[in-house]
């Protein structure tokens, strides 16, 4: 037996021992625990730092100003994933075990959320997917512990064609107006294909959906096409360097930049500012307003940052798309805690009572004024079986230097949609053996 | 049995008795199980680029050959044991990587590593233009269905971590005496002078395609544990020029033309940015930004790297048989003919 050979096992073996024992925490008394795997550097350090400094600030005012959720403070600790699956699926595995344990995951990050549907639901902690992730997790019978809260993707595409339907004159003028869809050539970019054929079936206007392939940075042939094709609207379901080369180019083959809708992926400043003028008139789909004039804004400016505990480095980021859908999903986060503290008590509670608070969570216009965010988002009502929650969306437009809300409150057609979700749902179940469970017969589980 | 095998024996042991009995999900789901996966991918590249000398930058596509043919067969193929659709997996990545080795017949170094890159957009492009490989799935991320090997369902931690070590056990074994054999020698000839195997009478179109087919079909199943025991998902983008890169370094920093170079280098890659993150986030995680902590670490790895090939050109392989532990040492030429 090699001497060498069991020093060097033994070694790894002690090694990774320590290191796992170093990073059980100490227990913190009556305390709301939020992972963070958020993503700083690395191509969508734009995104990240947005999204989880306006989630970290809305927390921190919680804990200043109200001193947390009925008592109980909200903790966090961040794990940088780049969004790199693999990156995610480590810091899930760091954090899972924290004390208190975790409330609730927010990676925004498809493939990080794939990732960890089958350990959270052995887990029993609910995953949130604001604005994007799985379509079919709409349905909480089958996923019980994923809430694409707001929005999914195939509610987003029937608001881009009703807001259409709005510009034009209403949904029956769509009969003789041609719109295009240009797509980032990934799983993300073509999960709509099938949506927007059904609802051009449905309405009866003439679709051409064109691939762009990643990343995107030569779009000629895709708009000379367009430019052959002469549609009415061009629909722009980009992502990164892609959105800004498509209005460039778009304004190089003279199409006019306010008849582009942008996708939820292709909303923010840093899609818009990069094209310079070209983006000048560019419309994109929202579910959360932007600026700085709503209160929770203003409170979290005055309270947090003038403490100097602010999250944002770059100050005047505040108030921009991914600030505030991250402020938005802190507000949805933290009602949670409290819809789930009225049920099962004043303390900290676990994965499974904060997804009872999730599948309460109903923030009606009132409310959402209460909490400070009216005119930030308009409202949500999640069920056992609808994960989403009705979220209802607005269309925002570019003046060249910042965003202006131009549409009402728009709701997406979910009837239209819940079936294509419940089979896709229902499918899913099959291939992986889970029953699904009776939403009719929902009741709270006591156990701590 | 030699002193070289009984070493490489006692760590098996170690990892497959002692390991398994510490309490922790973290270290077998983020360390262990991603540890072995890549390091048998790092293996069939070795065997392709370190032994037969053919470079490769195509290793994530095989990869992903191995990930979505598993994925394929295991929902289509009812009944399928799991054994065997990892197998099937390898089957099918070394029949593409036979393809994508013509172009070994007649290009060499540089020009060899660019064509392979062939494989790696063409794989890509593939699996996500073409619906079927993902079952229609709206998304293209795939979550791969419960897995039971006769009846035991693989579904914790620990069994992961076991299914992917007995497999990546075996399979090393195989290469072991693959290297040591007539075969392993061809591999050798082929590398170190073409013209001079040819005159030898080694067969050298021959030897080069099957090197090119066995180490597809390591890669392939390696793949398929990456995808069905590491991340439990399964999508293109998992598999991208970057991953290819990661393999290549690890057989670099390990050591070329060693089998126990992959597993050295492995841990290098996979497990020691790792540990630096826990240590960098237990120190400075309070204190400050994570992306800042972040990028400290990759300078570390960055400098290590730079440091560990200084002092050993040929890899942490040659590194370890330098250290001076007289007569009770792994066997310097342990895992390597040459």
């Amino acid at each position: 037996m090699s001497f060498r050979g069991l020093l060097l096992a033994g070694a790894v073996a002690f090694g990774l021992g320590t290191a796992v024992a170093q990073a059980q925490s100490a227990a913190t008394p009556q305390a709301q625990y939020f992972p963070l795997q958020s993503y700083r550097v690395g191509p969508y350090a734009a995104g990240g730092t947005g999204f989880f400094g306006g989630f970290i600030d809305y927390m921190n005012l919680i804990n200043m100003r109200d001193g947390g959720v009925n008592g109980v403070k909200l903790s966090w600790s961040e794990c940088e994933t780049q969004y790199i699956v693999e990156q995610g699926v480590e810091c899930y595995e760091r954090m899972k075990n924290h004390v208190p344990a975790p409330s609730a995951w927010n990676p925004l990050s498809v493939g990080i959320a794939y990732a960890m549907i089958p350990s959270i639901t052995a887990d029993k902690v609910p995953l949130i997917t604001i604005d994007h992730g799985r379509t079919d997790s709409t349905d909480g019978a089958v996923f019980p512990y994923v809430f694409p809260l707001l929005m999914n993707p195939y509610s987003e595409t029937s608001a881009i064609v009703n807001f259409i339907g709005s510009r034009v004159g209403g949904d029956d003028k769509l009969a003789d107006k041609s719109i295009v869809v240009l797509y980032h050539g990934s799983p993300y970019g073509k999960e709509t294909i099938p949506i927007y054929q059904l609802l051009a079936k449905k309405y009866g206007f003439k679709l051409q959906q064109i691939e762009v392939p990643d990343p995107g940075t030569e779009q000629e042939a895709q708009w000379l096409e367009i430019r052959r094709i002469r549609p009415d609207y061009v629909v722009l379901r980009g992502w990164g360097v892609m959105n800004p080369v498509a209005l460039k180019t778009a304004q190089k083959t003279g199409f006019p930049a306010d008849h582009i809708i942008g996708n939820v992926w292709s909303n923010s400043e840093e899609d818009a500012k990069p094209a310079g003028d070209a983006a000048k008139g560019y419309i994109a789909l929202t579910t959360q307003a932007t600026g700085t004039q709503y209160p929770v804004i203003q409170q979290i400016e005055n309270t947090v940052y003038t403490a100097g505990k602010g999250d944002m480095a770059d100050k005047s980021r505040i108030g921009s798309v991914y600030y505030n859908l991250g402020v938005v999903n802190g507000i949805l986060n933290v009602e949670a805690v409290r819809i789930a503290q009225a049920q099962f008590g004043d303390h900290t509670l676990t994965g499974d009572q904060m997804r009872w608070g999730f599948e309460h969570l109903d923030l009606d216009p009132a409310r959402v004024q209460q909490l400070g965010a009216a005119g930030l988002f308009h409202s949500i009502d999640v069920t056992c079986s609808d994960h989403e929650g009705h979220g209802l969306v607005t269309f925002q437009q570019w003046d060249g230097t910042q965003w202006h809300r131009i549409s009402d409150w728009i709701a997406p057609d979910w009837a239209l949609l819940r079936p294509i979700i419940e089979a896709s749902a229902d499918k899913y179940a099959a291939q992986n053996g889970i029953t699904p469970r009776d939403c009719g017969k929902q009741v709270a589980s006591n156990a701590p | 049995m030699t002193r070289a095998n009984a070493g490489a024996f006692a760590v098996l042991l170690v990892m497959a008795l002692i390991v398994p009995l510490i309490p922790s999900d973290y270290m077998f789901d983020a360390i262990l199980t991603p540890f072995l996966a890549v390091s048998l991918a790092a293996l069939g590249l070795n065997l392709l680029a370190g032994y037969t000398g053919q470079v490769s930058l195509g290793s994530a596509a095989f990869m992903a050959v191995g990930a979505f043919s598993a994925y394929n067969f295991l929902i289509r193929v009812p009944g399928l044991p799991l054994l065997a659709d990892f197998l099937l997996a390898g089957v099918i990545a070394a029949a593409l990587g036979v393809v994508f080795g013509l172009p070994s017949l007649r290009l060499r170094g540089f020009y060899l590593a660019i064509s392979t890159l062939a494989a790696q957009f063409f794989v890509q492009w593939a699996l996500t233009t073409v619906d079927w490989f993902s079952d229609g799935d709206t998304s293209g991320v795939l979550t791969t269905p419960p897995l039971s090997i006769g009846g035991v369902t693989i579904d914790s931690p620990v069994r992961r971590y076991l299914l992917s070590l007995s497999v990546v056990a075996v399979l090393t074994l195989v290469a072991v005496r693959l290297v040591r054999s007539r075969a392993g020698h061809d591999f050798l000839a082929v590398r170190d002078n073409e013209l001079a195997a040819r005159i030898l009478g080694v067969p050298v179109l021959r030897t080069k395609l099957f090197a090119c087919a066995i180490s597809s079909f390591y890669i392939g199943i390696a793949g398929a544990l990456w995808a069905f025991l590491y991340l439990r998902t399964v999508e293109p983008a998992g598999f991208d020029l970057d991953r290819s890169f990661e393999i290549l370094f690890v057989i670099i920093i390990g050591g070329l033309a060693s089998i126990r170079g992959a597993f050295l280098g492995a841990a290098f890659i996979v497990v020691l940015p790792l540990l630096l993150s826990r240590a960098g986030g237990a120190i400075f995680g309070q204190t400050f930004d994570s992306g800042l902590v972040d990028i400290v670490e990759k300078i570390i790895l960055g400098v290590l790297i730079i440091f560990f090939l200084r002092v050993e050109p040929a890899g942490l392989s040659a590194l370890l048989a330098r250290v001076p532990v007289p007569r009770l040492g792994f066997n310097k030429n342990f895992g390597s003919v040459s």
